[in-house]
């Protein structure tokens, strides 16, 4: 089976600083690497891998050229080939752009390598956080897919069995391939790369595909081919202090506790 | 400060700090609490394969040397200097193989510790013999292609972990000094077993053991060079291995530095960080310059051991000698002065940056959730083992001498 692995480049930090006059996200100058839930992805390929005999995983991402250094990431850590998908007119696309892009990369992969059975990615982005590029890149492609996937008990090469976390409880699902999956973190346990992987990886050769490549016109990526405005984007206001009980004993405490959740309406 | 290192040194850099910081990090309280060995983390190390950094590639390591290995040890180090003596260790076994064991030695030993397969250890020390080597009591008894050996070993890291042991026995007691012989012994030989377990100060993670030989056959074969040079191996091995001492503690003072700026930065009193106070930032300042100091001589000295070392190598393994006969070959030079140099310098830095470290955190910097008060336990091995720092202070001021009395000879000769 041939699995793709979708990674994005996104900054390493979790506290990101917003631009306060455009509102925009400053990433200048911060160290990147891969977006830290596309890791989970990336090791359940490898697992998947390791447990289905003849098993190949490519590694895309859609980027500018830096996004070079997540492919060779993934390399590293024991995928067999990478693709950046990559091209002046994809600047500034939305999900439903990239999902576009995504898809044509996905299906190129399928043509030149004899297939695809599965399409990993993890739950979301680090940095845009919307969670939809899954179930974009399932309705482009006409796949079946699921997202929050915890668990994977049974694969093969023509159908998985995944356990899909919900709030309350856990769906069993059995997916006829091909199919697109996002993973929890939940799922595993990332590996480190080794220093003869991380060494090799950087003499693999690591292919660009353009949106000629793809296929795609300039009006259906990049901003053109977006249908999202981002109008306004502001820090998320910080927290104030918390409120501290005090009172001689416990059950002083707990009193005036519930007296205060009674003043705000909780009980 | 940027060393000039290569891509492959900067990588096995940026690995063993990303595998301290995911992996080693999140358990090294557990292990310094328990004593237990770490064995969890040996297999990431093995995995990462960075035991055999400093091994020749003939042998299933990565080429490198004692530079390589410093790198990776300061890193591992920084995060905890217990789990990286795991690593440390097989370093002081494979190098006395690596320099004075025959090829086929090598080709026996080396590519199980290059792979991480086997942990390996070296015991000198006895009950009765630390500083003074040459009154140790265990023997050597020749009986055919035999030897018998006897004797209580002690304080030896990674002991019982290891699978694979460079020890010390006198095979001539009346010789003295001159009838030692090093051993290469395996665990599960016959009359080999593990005493006491110690309960240590610090570098906690690592186990140190008692080995006990009692009537234990080993094959002539596991003659390390040769009969009655046993100290000779000893003395090159420390030459080699003293300067990851230093790394090891470079690592340390680094790991509590950069614990201690954090804590200080956020720590506020009198509504500002204590970083702020001109008391502290002297402290902070003092101690990063101390260590980037050891570091600079550190990477100096074993760049310039490397470059000796290295094409020795290289030419006995082309030439199926031992390196110890191709350093004699190209004329390789001793480097006990300087090796001593660096691991006094490192491992005095390492006590009094973790002890200002653990000052500057104040009473938090005792408690033992807290992580500053461990690097102070950790540092204090440095200044101890592989020969005090009063031995190695006594070895640098007998060369200075010896020079100083050779070079007045050349000019009078001259």
């Amino acid at each position: 089976m041939n699995i793709v692995v979708c990674v994005k480049r996104t900054p390493a930090s979790t506290s990101v600083a917003l631009d306060p006059q455009t509102g925009a996200v400053k990433t200048a100058g911060l160290p990147h690497g891969i977006n830290p839930f596309d890791e989970y992805a990336v090791e359940e390929a490898l697992r998947l891998k390791e447990r289905i005999p003849g098993t190949k995983v490519a590694v895309l991402s859609v980027g500018p050229a830096e996004n070079d250094e997540v492919i060779r990431a993934a390399l590293a850590l024991g995928c067999d080939t990478g693709v950046l998908l990559s091209d002046p007119a994809f600047a500034g696309s939305d999900v439903y752009a990239l999902s576009l892009i995504l898809a044509k990369g996905i299906q190129k992969v399928a043509e030149t390598r004899g297939g695809v059975g599965l399409v990993l990615f993890g739950r979301q982005s680090n940095d845009g956080e919307s969670g939809h590029t899954t179930a974009a890149v399932g309705a482009r492609l006409g796949w079946p897919s699921v997202i929050s996937v915890r668990k994977i008990p049974e694969a093969a090469d023509a159908a998985v069995t995944v356990e899909r976390l919900r709030e309350d409880g856990t769906d069993v699902l059995q997916l006829t391939l091909p199919a697109v999956l996002s993973v929890l973190k939940e799922i595993n346990e990332p590996r480190l790369p080794s220093l003869r992987g991380k060494m090799a990886a950087k003499k693999m050769p690591v292919e660009t595909w353009g949106a000629a490549a793809l296929g795609l016109s300039a009006d259906v990526v990049g901003k053109a081919g977006s249908r999202m405005d981002v109008v306004k984007m502001a820090p998320v206001p910080s927290r104030g202090a918390g409120v501290v009980i005090t009172g001689e004993t416990p059950e002083d405490k707990a009193q005036a506790l519930v007296a205060k959740l009674k003043e705000a309406k909780f009980i | 400060m940027d060393y000039g290192l290569t891509e492959l040194q900067r990588e096995m850099v940026a690995l063993s700090r990303e595998l301290a910081v995911k992996k080693i990090k999140p358990v090294r309280e557990k292990y310094d609490e328990s004593e237990e060995f770490p064995w969890d983390i040996v297999e990431e190390l093995r995995k990462a394969d960075l035991f055999g950094v400093y091994l020749p590639e003939e042998y299933g390591g990565m080429g490198g040397g004692l530079f390589e290995l410093g790198l990776i040890s300061e890193q591992l180090s920084r995060t905890c200097g217990g789990i990286a003596l795991c690593l440390m260790t097989s370093s002081l076994c494979s190098m006395p193989i690596l320099v004075f064991g025959s090829p086929e030695q090598r080709q026996r030993f080396l590519p199980d510790i290059a792979s991480g397969k086997k942990l390996g250890a070296f015991c000198i020390t006895e009950p009765g013999s630390g500083s003074d080597a040459s009154s140790l009591k265990a023997t050597a008894v020749a009986d055919g292609d035999h030897f018998i050996l006897n004797g209580v070993k002690n304080f030896c890291s990674s002991g019982k972990a290891s699978e694979t042991y460079v020890v010390f026995f006198s095979t001539n007691p009346k010789r003295g000094a001159r009838g030692i012989t090093a051993f290469i012994v395996e665990k599960g030989t016959p009359g080999f077993t593990f005493g006491k377990k110690e309960k240590k100060m610090g570098i906690r993670a690592n186990s140190t053991h008692e080995l006990v030989f009692s009537d234990c056959r080993v094959p002539k074969a596991n003659i390390l060079f040769k009969e009655g040079m046993g100290l000779l191996v000893a003395q090159n091995t420390f030459d080699f291995a003293r300067p990851g001492v230093g790394a090891q503690a470079i690592g340390i003072a680094q790991g509590a530095l950069d614990e201690t700026l954090a804590y200080t930065r956020v720590r506020k009193q009198f509504d500002v960080p204590v970083a702020s106070f001109q008391a502290i930032g002297h402290m902070l300042a003092e101690c990063a310059t101390q260590i980037e100091a050891a570091r600079a001589l550190f990477f100096t000295t074993v760049r310039a051991m490397d470059a000796e070392l290295l094409p020795a190598v290289k030419k006995a393994i082309a030439e199926n000698i031992t390196v110890y006969e191709a350093m004699k070959a190209l004329n390789c030079r001793r480097w006990s002065k300087e090796s001593a140099m660096v691991k006094v310098f490192s491992s005095d830095v390492a006590m009094k940056v973790t002890t200002d470290c653990v000052q500057m955190c104040g009473g938090i910097g005792y408690m033992r959730d807290f992580p500053v008060e461990k690097y102070m336990r950790d540092a204090k091995i440095t200044q101890i083992y592989e020969g005090t720092n009063q031995l190695q202070r006594e070895e640098i001021a007998r060369m200075l001498v010896k020079e100083a009395a050779s070079s007045e000879r050349e000019a009078a000769g001259s």
